[in-house]
């Protein structure tokens, strides 16, 4: 055996490990290390004002997020209200009915390609066709793009875990004499339930942080509002108006509304995670 | 013959000959049974099939109503909009070429950056890693794709840039920015923000989705294949780089390619950092701008033929990231279905 | 006519007829799998209130013979039948005939159970509300009858609200045969449905059956040539998706027809 060449094999796959450890370290360190910024610099602006008050009004003094809170739970919270049956029906076509056509296929495909495509263009599409219509932004305008960025994560999600339940399942139901639509929704759906509602909140964790298309549709509101009529008040945008201006107070709820906004994903997800594994292991 | 309608003669006369047991098929209640499940079969699926057409749809309107809001911006200035380098928004002279600049390169440099890293991610979470860390890790890695854009822009402006300004630029200036092709690429003012900023935070944010994909594709791999490498004694570099990395070339393709396309359409991480200047310029250390940098920042403000040409920016950057992605899907599905798994 | 006389007309035409009727019966049927023939030009009569078996070596054509007499296989496009299957004087080949009806009167029970994912209650109660309109207290009658008569009801009474999959095996698979008694079908249609349970299920289940056949005809797919012959009254034996031999039990095990036929029974083939 050729010892220096074998001890070069050996070098260079040290060195290869070593450096794969190491690109794990930096992922993982990012990671902590933007948490442990965020939790650092947003707790200081979680206080009971932040939760109460108003956005204020730029170079006045305190104020809080409870607008733009609020206008965040009525967007995402109808947008899962729309997307979440639309998506759940439209994953049912997918995978009870679509496994020959080609239209299937297609949409399968595009659906793929909408899960990575830009938000922002969402939020242009539904500017120019319904905001611009009725010249105002509004909630409602808000509320169609962050649907339009669900329906894709829930459609998927359903479909891969429809998928999933046995064929055997189905045929019992038909066995019986069980309608199509029965079949698919008593049986194969409540089948597949816990893996559907992972995707739903998945959906849920993705559009509570989005920005952009909310930039063109519900816009924001300075003051406290329940009318999805008009713009609508809401934690992305406050945030990205915050952070970019000169005020101290505006910076520091900038903090505390990133804060809030990442720890209501992360709990989203992992509670996903957590309530899919569980139903698995039983 | 089992109709609704009035063709039970036969099957009445069935009925009348008291065997003990039949078919049972032609009783009335039954029948309208039947019609009523068909009628709610018919129904639903036509209820699913719409809706699965609302994204088919959906893609549709994006293209036709970003055209048509576009459109005086296209007639105006053609197709030379592309490589126009200018954006004059008081004299109403725009071009493209300064934002698509920005977009390409910011994504470029977060590409190059993710990819070694990616793959090293994959690698020691199929390879090195122990299996009872496998999950956590893996989960940990998912949940940067978690964390909003938005927190990533704020990190990369408040935190980063400052870091960079200090210690990163510095750096770099004094080291490659004294070779000769590349030196003018890291010269100029160093406050932190730019294309190669954006590019860095860009990179950490595409990092866990093709992190992603490149071990989904490398647990495709065949266990025996891996096997018989180890048996005769390679070591797990060379598993991975001759037998595990060309079995799966088109899917680590499409996992850059889908990284890519993220980072081309990605808006909050890089608006913070990029610096929005409409200018080019030949540092990576300048100000620049993207196409979705643009969008956030100059909306609010914009008139109707300002408005028109950044829906003409639109259009060209979901035309673009729409023909990555979807070469990106095609590499993936590719690679499934070499080893029988359909997407 | 008057009552005398139809009561009259009733009593001459039960003695005279034969003991038994054909539920179903099978002339000329050829399957296809796309391009591939599974079953070639079969003729069968399948008696009420018996059980026929099918036994065959694997690849032979049984289960698809089987899931013809449902038409389980028009959930797949390229599976296609040809000829006639005639259930009490009607083709259930016949393109008009609707498929959930013909379900509800011709039950099916799988190989593997496959307990639906709702309590044990609403697993029988699901097939039985398709066709039947039942208040809950004929609906409880139901299912405690449908579970009696699968010997389940003593193991079951106290988890009705208990989900169908918290059972055993053998439990499962006579939850999935008293799911398909429960809606009182014509036929019902075994395939292979104890070669996923240990032997003594396996024995409960084959008890079961015996029991069946005085309300239900009955269909069984085997591999388990023993099995054939301790619960059927007429076996057909197939191979290659022809009909070698067909014929009752006692007989086709003892003195077969066909060398073939002994050939499988005796172990020298298959």
């Amino acid at each position: 055996m050729d010892e220096k060449l074998y001890r070069k094999r050996v070098r260079t796959n040290r060195i290869g490990l070593a450096l794969s450890m190491l690109a794990m370290a930096l992922g993982l360190f990012v990671l902590l290390w933007i948490l442990f910024v965020l939790f650092k610099n947003g707790f200081q602006a979680l206080d009971f004002n932040m939760f109460f008050h108003s956005t204020p009004a730029p170079g006045s003094e305190g104020g809080g997020l409870a607008n733009a809170i609020v206008g965040s739970l009525m967007l995402v919270g109808f947008s899962t209200l729309v997307s979440t049956p639309i998506g759940i029906l439209a994953g049912i076509y997918l995978a009870e009915y679509g496994d020959t056509s080609k239209t299937a296929e297609v949409t399968r495909f595009m659906t793929d390609i909408m899960l990575s495509a830009p938000s922002i263009v969402l939020g242009l599409f539904v500017y120019a066709i319904l905001v611009a219509q009725v010249k105002h932004f509004s909630g409602w305008a808000g509320m169609l793009a962050l649907s339009l960025i669900a329906i894709p994560v829930v459609l998927r999600t359903t479909e891969n875990m429809l998928r999933l339940v046995p064929g055997s399942l189905r045929e019992a139901a038909f066995a019986l004499g069980a309608p199509r639509w029965k079949v698919a929704t008593m049986v194969t759906l409540r089948a597949a339930k816990s893996g559907v509602v992972t995707g739903v909140l998945l959906a849920l964790a993705r559009i509570s942080g989005e920005t952009a298309p909310l930039l063109f549709t519900a816009l924001n509101n300075q003051f406290f509002s329940f009318n999805m009529n008009g713009p609508m008040s809401n934690l992305p945008v406050v945030i990205f108006q915050f952070a970019l201006s000169p005020y101290d107070n505006w910076i520091r709820l900038a903090w505390g509304g990133a804060l809030l906004i990442t720890l209501t994903v992360l709990v989203l997800n992992i509670l996903a995670r957590v309530f899919f594994r569980e139903k698995i292991s039983s | 013959m089992n109709t609704t309608s009035a063709n039970s003669g036969i099957l009445d006369q069935g009925l009348m000959n008291k065997t003990p047991a039949d078919n049972s098929m032609a009783e009335q209640w039954r029948l309208d049974v039947v019609r009523k499940q068909r009628m709610q079969d018919f129904l639903f699926h036509k209820l699913t099939l719409s809706f699965s057409l609302i994204v088919l749809v959906s893609l549709v309107g994006i293209l036709i109503s970003l055209m048509v809001v576009a459109w005086p911006a296209f007639k105006k200035f053609g197709i030379e909009f592309i490589w126009r380098v200018e954006w004059d928004i008081i004299n109403e002279e725009f071009g493209a070429a300064i934002a698509i600049f920005g977009t390409l390169a910011s994504a470029t440099i977060a590409v190059l950056i993710a990819v070694p890293l990616s793959f090293g991610i994959a690698l020691f979470l199929t390879e090195n890693c122990p299996v009872w860390l496998r999950r956590p890790l893996g989960t940990a890695i998912e949940l940067l794709a978690a964390v909003p854009s938005i927190i990533y822009g704020m990190f990369g402006l408040f935190v980063f840039a400052p870091l960079f300004a200090e210690y990163g630029q510095p750096a770099l200036q004094s080291t490659l920015g004294q070779m000769p092709v590349i030196g003018p690429l890291f010269g100029g003012a160093m406050n932190g923000i730019g294309i190669l900023a954006a590019g860095l935070i860009l990179a950490f944010m595409i990092l866990p989705f093709i992190a992603a994909v490149m071990r989904d594709v490398f647990e495709i791999v065949p266990s025996i294949l891996r096997e018989s490498a180890y048996g005769v004694g390679c070591t797990t570099w060379e598993v991975v780089r001759y037998i595990v990395l060309p079995y799966t070339q088109q899917g680590v393709i499409g996992g850059i390619m889908l990284g890519l396309g993220r980072a081309l359409g990605e808006t909050m991480a890089v608006t913070f950092v990029i610096g929005n200047s409409q200018r080019l310029s030949a540092s990576l250390f300048s100000p620049g701008s993207s196409i979705a940098s643009t969008l956030a920042n100059e909306f609010g403000e914009a008139d109707d033929f300002h408005l028109s040409t950044l829906f003409a920016l639109g259009f060209l950057l979901f035309v673009i990231t729409f023909i990555v992605l979807a070469i990106a899907k095609i590499l993936i599905i590719r690679t499934e279905r070499a080893k029988g798994l359909k997407t | 006519m008057n009552i005398t006389s139809q009561i009259k007309e009733r009593v001459m035409t039960e003695s005279t007829e034969p003991a038994h009727k054909t539920a179903i019966q099978i002339r000329n049927l050829n399957f296809y799998y796309g391009k591939f023939q599974g079953l070639k030009d079969i003729n069968l009569d399948i008696v009420e209130h018996m059980v026929t078996a099918f036994i065959g070596p694997s690849g032979c054509g049984k289960s698809t013979l089987l899931r013809a007499l449902n038409r389980m296989y028009s959930l797949y496009p390229g599976q296609r039948a040809e000829g006639e299957i005639n259930f009490y004087g009607q083709n259930i080949l016949d393109p008009k005939q609707d498929l959930n009806l013909l379900r509800a009167r011709i039950g099916m029970v799988f190989q593997k159970p496959t307990p639906f994912p709702m309590s044990i209650y609403d697993n029988i109660a699901f097939g039985v509300r398709l066709y039947e309109n039942l208040s809950k207290g004929e609906m409880d009658e139901r299912v405690e009858w449908a579970l009696t008569k699968t010997a389940l009801w003593n193991e079951a009474k106290d988890k009705l609200n208990q989900s169908g999959l918290a059972l055993s095996g053998g439990q499962q698979q006579r939850l999935c045969i008293a799911r398909s008694v429960a809606v009182k079908p014509a036929v019902i249609l075994l395939d292979e449905p104890t070669s996923a349970l240990d032997p003594i299920s396996t024995a409960k289940i084959e008890e079961l059956v015996h029991e069946l056949k005085s309300e239900y005809t009955v269909a069984i797919v085997t591999h388990n040539m023993q099995q054939a012959a301790r619960v059927s009254d007429f076996t057909a034996y197939m191979y290659l998706g022809e009909m070698v031999e067909y014929g009752q039990t006692d007989r086709l095990f003892i003195k077969p027809q066909k060398q073939a036929t002994e050939d499988y029974i005796t172990g020298r083939f298959g």
